[in-house]
């Protein structure tokens, strides 16, 4: 067992009190919805694309700390991003926190981000973390069906 | 929430049995090996019984002793160990019987679980009597289980569910209910409690109301039986159906009861083995029930340790078992209601078993990672029972759920935790 404070650090407290972005971006042109059906949360992720840029991103819903906040920060680290970009980056965190051999925060892109680590050491809180991701992903896509944690 | 805390101190004063009659909770945990574990360096405090129930030895030695001294397939063979394999799960069906006190052995099917139980009326019955334009009738508390079986007979009948609304504390509005059983209901499927809010319903009074319009009643009883005596006779209802794992017993079985001469008058459910009294090319024949719905080898162990599960209860005394855990309830719902930032789902008048709440700091899921860092295992989530989460506009509730062998000093252990979990989140 891990302590605890590893999965809620102050940052991760702080950022699931006082979400970022939780906007619909006034020039939002994709967006998508994201649910766990395990556990309710809910997300919709807004996202103002300039051709293969992330002009802007918000988002929107209920959840958990955990899911909260990883939403929050996500959309801190997309701003000017390229979609390919935003895709590498959402690799090395679902790698970060579901704890995949040899992943590491430090060799990656993940700057902030790495504060999500301590969720490796908790199975039932991965699909939390990465809610947020697969929804941005389904808005990148330009998907029209909410994506599920269950398809994933 | 002080005076809910206040009048349920109260209430407990009533409930205490004088103490020759009183179950020795101490004895009863020393029957259930896993109760000795610790969960993260801490003392397990097992929460989370209406998800499953754990199990006594008594459950244990009886599928070991299944597997180690009478393996053997039943109802087939002339050798020694098939005809005690047979007499053990004809026991066990027995023991289901008197648990439910239906009239005949004949009435108890081996299922699954309740969820094969719902599906297996559905398909068979409800397939039968529902036709286009028909309408299968519902309660807002249903589990899922107790909703797409339907809601899939329906779609394939071109039918209508219909769905009887509950009020701000859980409980069934009975007078809606009797205007929605109309002259096209077919079917009523009803809970005994509901997994989510802990309602007990009227289940007899619902019985009576869709009798009278001669609409037959299937009551999922999943998490009634482990709480309350369940009297099928006395209910009158068509079908009961409960889960095995939740009464102390393994998974993978269940129990569906249904009338005879209704369980006569249905089609079979699956074709196979063990089902049928003659098979030729051109035509088969069905053996009467309980075969004609058990096709194939059936889970002849859970059957077993069903049976053992059940007489361990019988023997606590359920009466006995209901008090202590209403007991346990009364006390909870003192203590935890009376958290400043507690939000109680599921207030009615009668409750068994489970408490649901909310806490306006700390979402369920973080409350749950943060107990089960101090050994508390709670359910966090829609429970099943999405359509139950819409109807209280929440996402999600933390369940704390109960048995026999739960203690008052638990649910002390279960407050040190939720108060731990607003230290995190800096309440």
């Amino acid at each position: 067992m891990s302590e605890l404070s590893d999965l809620y650090q102050e940052v991760i407290l702080e950022h699931s009190k006082a979400p970022r972005n939780y906007r619909r971006p006034a020039g939002a042109n994709q967006e998508a919805e994201g649910y766990n059906p395990l556990c309710g949360d809910h997300f919709t992720v807004f996202l103002d694309m300039e051709g293969d840029a992330i002009r802007d991103v918000g988002f929107q819903g209920s959840g958990c700390a955990i899911s909260r906040a990883s939403a929050s920060m996500m959309t801190q680290s997309l701003k000017g991003k390229t979609r390919a970009e935003a895709e590498r980056l959402f690799a090395q965190f679902h790698d970060l926190v579901t704890g995949k051999p040899g992943s590491s925060a430090n060799d990656s892109e993940l700057g902030k981000l790495a504060v999500f680590s301590g969720v490796s050491k908790y199975p039932a809180r991965v699909k939390c973390a990465s809610l947020a991701w697969h929804t941005l992903q389904s808005a990148l896509e330009g998907s029209q069906k909410p994506v599920t944690t269950e398809e994933v | 929430m002080t005076t809910v805390a206040d009048r349920s101190h109260v209430g407990l004063q009533a409930f205490a049995l004088p103490a020759a009659e009183a179950l020795d909770i101490a004895a009863i945990r020393a029957e259930f090996p896993i109760l000795s574990r610790e969960v993260n360096g801490r003392k397990l405090v097992y929460l989370d019984n209406g998800a499953t129930s754990q199990k006594p030895r008594a459950v244990i030695r009886a599928l070991s002793r299944y597997y180690e001294e009478e393996n053997a397939n039943i109802h087939r063979g002339v050798h020694l160990l098939s005809v005690e394999a047979t007499e053990a799960h004809d026991s066990a069906r027995r023991a289901a019987q008197r648990f439910l006190n239906a009239a005949r052995e004949s009435e108890i099917v081996f299922v699954r679980g309740t969820t094969e139980a719902i599906n297996l009326v559905a398909q068979t019955c409800g397939r039968a009597r529902v036709a286009e334009g028909d309408e299968v009738l519902i309660t807002a508390m249903e589990h899922h289980s107790n909703i797409v079986p339907w809601q899939m007979l329906c779609e394939e009948k071109g039918a209508h569910l219909r769905v009887a609304p509950i009020n701000d504390r859980g409980e069934l509005l009975m007078d809606e209910f009797q205007k929605l059983v109309g002259p096209r209901t077919r079917f009523v499927a009803v809970t005994h409690v509901s997994n989510a809010l802990g309602t007990v319903n009227p289940v007899k009074e619902i019985v009576a109301i869709a009798h009278g319009r001669g609409v037959p009643v299937l009551v999922d009883g999943a998490q009634a039986a482990p709480h309350l005596a369940v009297d099928v006779q006395d209910l009158d209802c068509d079908f009961y159906a409960f889960s095995g794992h939740k009464v102390y017993g393994p998974t993978g079985i269940g129990v569906l009861y249904g009338k005879y001469a209704l369980l006569d008058a249905m089609p079979p459910y699956q074709g196979g083995g063990d089902m049928i009294s003659s098979v030729t090319f051109e035509k088969t024949t069905f053996k009467k029930p309980p075969s004609k719905f058990e096709a194939g080898t059936p889970h002849i162990a859970g059957a077993i340790g069903l049976g053992a599960a059940l007489d361990y209860l019988t023997a606590l005394g359920i009466d006995r078992v209901a008090a202590h855990e209403h007991d346990l309830l009364d006390y909870a719902t003192g203590r935890i209601g009376s958290i400043r930032g507690v939000r109680l789902i599921g207030t009615a008048a009668h409750r068994a078993g489970v408490l649901s709440f909310i806490h306006e700091d700390v979402h369920p899921h973080d409350l749950g990672t943060i107990l089960d860092s101090e050994g508390i295992a709670v359910r966090a989530g829609h429970h099943c029972a999405q359509p139950v989460m819409e109807r209280f506009s929440i996402p999600a509730t933390a369940r704390a759920s109960f048995a026999v062998y739960n203690t008052r000093e638990e649910i002390d252990v279960l407050v040190r935790g939720i108060e731990k979990a607003e230290k995190v989140f800096g309440r």
